[in-house]
């Protein structure tokens, strides 16, 4: 036997691997850091980088310590969760589906989730809800529309992927044509509220907005993560997978339940920000392979620090205005895509 | 393990692809399905393995009907390594081979040492060790096949289903293969259904052979009881020519055309 072909040398292939997931790990955890204080100090009020720490820690002048701890640190904060939120989503979505295009507005859920708002915003629907009539109406319709577009799928003989990404763009198509009506026939005086809202922002996120949708989030990950190793299966063909030994139809239940989770509760704070769940997948797949086990934990890492540079961008760009933020990612995202579109010989997206 | 499929009847809409097929095989086995395309030979492996529910008649593993057992216990029981198998995400030969252990593992539990040993006898056996690095989208047709024959020799199956495996391989792991699936059969007692175009093969690497016409089976026993000049021509319309060699001690089959 020659020394190449032992147990031994195939551990050393596994801690190869391993290696890689580590050092991509801790320069994504770097990266994080990095946009985490730049975001810190990025705002109207000057504030040098020695005073961040104390600040933060609560020393300093009263209202300073107030601009870092109740406005900037929350709004870092959402941004951290939505982003992670958003790229798991999409992660989750390109595996189960196979397909390389699917995001959570592909299968309808983010315009679901944007009838939802518009309708709290637009007639006060859902004002039992209180200040939360917003998020809640947004939660609301993107389970909704998850499980709706689900079962629209099913056939006799199970769910089938194609169907489920037909019902998907069909739902959502309706929903859009719904806001556009909500749009069309509101007030003047709420209508710019809405157009704002489904640009997506996180200007008005503080610690409220991180209390509501943290737990969503944090949940919807955790199922997700719960499902990595399906996952992997599942994702070279559900047929592949049950032979295997998946439960592909719970599997595939969770997964859904874990990514509406992550939808409803990002969009509910910050609105329609598009191409996230796009790009992160993607450029973490190209750079570390398409395991989930180290694609799930790198997207939460740089989908946060993503979403929080991207968030100081949109603060800094037009200062002392913001640019919603969804016009920032979307204009990034959409060459991103192209890019990754044209190198496709080189990096396999996924997909038959 | 017996591996018992009992009438069973099968129709995607209204014409029946499997008409009361059944027949029954024991460990150390190894089967050989033939048959013209469109005959009902991969609707077969998908009712053995559970993908599909015939109208009537049911496939038994032993005392267990396959459609009640669930899946992860069945992954345990049988392995397939299907016709059109994609590997469309570029995981590593290593990664794809290991997922081969799913139904085994603990949730994220590391493989052992001896199941790492299974896996690369696997993979010494099907020749994939010197790639185990490369990502099987790389990988030419044939050696995507012996990734996954590898894959499901990893799930250390009591019943082997392959469709058409030998379909994207050279001669050489052609014979390569049958030779490790009999080695299998008489060492481990697996029990091997193959579904194959080449007769050649089958007559000589299968203990028993299936030949299936039109959804129902036509001729079943022994290769030299099945493959015979009367039954290629009733189903396959080509004129044979067989006969017995001392050299390979088995059957020697000529095709000689359509007739």
């Amino acid at each position: 036997m020659s020394e190449h072909e032992s147990v031994e040398a195939l551990n050393a292939i596994r801690r190869r691997t391993l290696r890689k997931y580590v050092l991509a790990s801790a320069v994504t955890m770097a990266v994080l850091v990095i946009a985490f204080f730049v975001a810190l100090k990025t705002g109207p009020v000057f504030i040098s980088f020695d005073k961040l720490i104390a600040l933060l820690l609560g020393n300093g002048d009263t209202a300073e310590v107030h601009i870092i701890r109740n406005i900037r640190l929350p709004r870092i904060l959402c941004c951290a969760i939505v982003g992670a939120a958003l790229s798991v989503a999409g992660v989750a979505m390109q595996g189960l589906f196979r397909n390389p295009m699917a995001s959570p507005s592909v299968l309808g859920v983010s315009s679901g989730a944007a009838f939802g708002a518009a309708l709290a915003m637009g007639f006060g629907i859902g004002s039992i809800f209180g200040s939360y009539s917003v998020p809640m109406m947004a939660f609301v319709f993107c389970i909704i529309t998850t499980f709706f577009v689900y079962f629209l799928a099913r056939t006799g003989a199970g769910v089938s992927v194609t169907m489920l990404l037909l019902a998907g763009i069909a739902v959502g198509a309706f929903f859009n044509g719904l806001v556009s009506a909500i749009q069309y026939i509101v007030d003047d005086n709420v209508l710019p509220g809405i157009v704002y809202w489904l640009m997506g922002s996180f200007s008005s996120c503080g610690w409220n907005s991180f209390g509501l949708a943290i737990l969503p989030i944090l949940t919807g990950i955790a199922v997700i993560a719960f499902c990595a190793n399906e996952l992997n299966i599942i994702s070279l063909g559900e047929e592949q997978a049950e032979n295997l030994g998946v439960n592909v139809k719970m599997t595939r239940i969770l997964l859904l339940i874990g990514t509406s989770l992550l939808v409803a509760g990002s969009v509910s704070i910050s609105g329609i920000i598009g191409f996230v769940g796009l790009i992160i997948p993607h450029t973490f797949r190209m750079i570390v392979g398409p395991n989930h086990k180290i694609l799930i934990p790198l997207s939460i890492i740089g989908g946060a620090a993503f979403m929080i540079f991207m968030d100081a961008v949109s603060r800094w760009i037009i200062s002392p205005d913001e640019l919603p933020i969804g016009i920032l990612t979307a204009l990034l995202g959409a060459p991103f895509f192209i890019y990754v579109m044209r190198t496709k010989r080189k990096y396999n997206m996924g997909g038959d | 393990m017996e591996l018992r499929i009992n009438g069973v009847s099968f129709a995607y809409h209204s014409a029946d692809v499997l008409k009361n097929v059944s027949f029954e095989a024991s460990s150390g086995e190894v089967i050989g399905i033939l048959g013209k395309n469109g005959c009902g030979k991969t609707t077969l492996m998908k009712c053995i393995n559970a993908h599909l529910s015939p109208y009537s008649g049911c496939v038994m593993v032993d005392n267990d009907v396959v459609s009640e057992i669930p899946r992860r216990e069945l992954a345990k029981k049988m392995a397939i390594v299907a016709q059109s198998a994609s590997l469309s995400f570029p995981f590593s030969v290593l990664e794809t081979v290991l997922m081969g252990r799913y139904p085994n593992a603990e949730w994220f539990q590391n493989p052992t040492d001896h199941e790492m040993e299974l896996v690369l006898d696997s993979m010494k056996a099907t020749g994939i060790v010197d790639f185990a690095e490369r990502s099987v989208s790389e990988l030419s047709g044939g050696e995507k096949q012996r990734v996954l024959i590898s894959r499901a020799l990893v799930q250390d199956p009591k019943i082997l289903l392959l469709d058409e495996p030998t379909l994207h391989l050279d001669i050489n792991h052609q014979f390569g293969l049958m030779e490790l699936i009999r080695k299998l059969s008489r060492e481990k007692g697996l029990l091997v259904v193959i579904v194959t175009h080449d007769i050649a093969l089958a007559a000589r690497y299968c203990d028993r052979v299936i030949m299936i016409d039109k959804g129902t089976i036509v001729a079943s026993g022994t290769a030299s009881e099945v493959i015979t000049k009367d039954n290629i021509r009733n189903v396959f319309d080509i004129d044979a020519d067989i006969s017995y060699d001392e050299k390979i001690k088995g059957l020697n089959v000529f095709m000689i055309g359509k007739s």
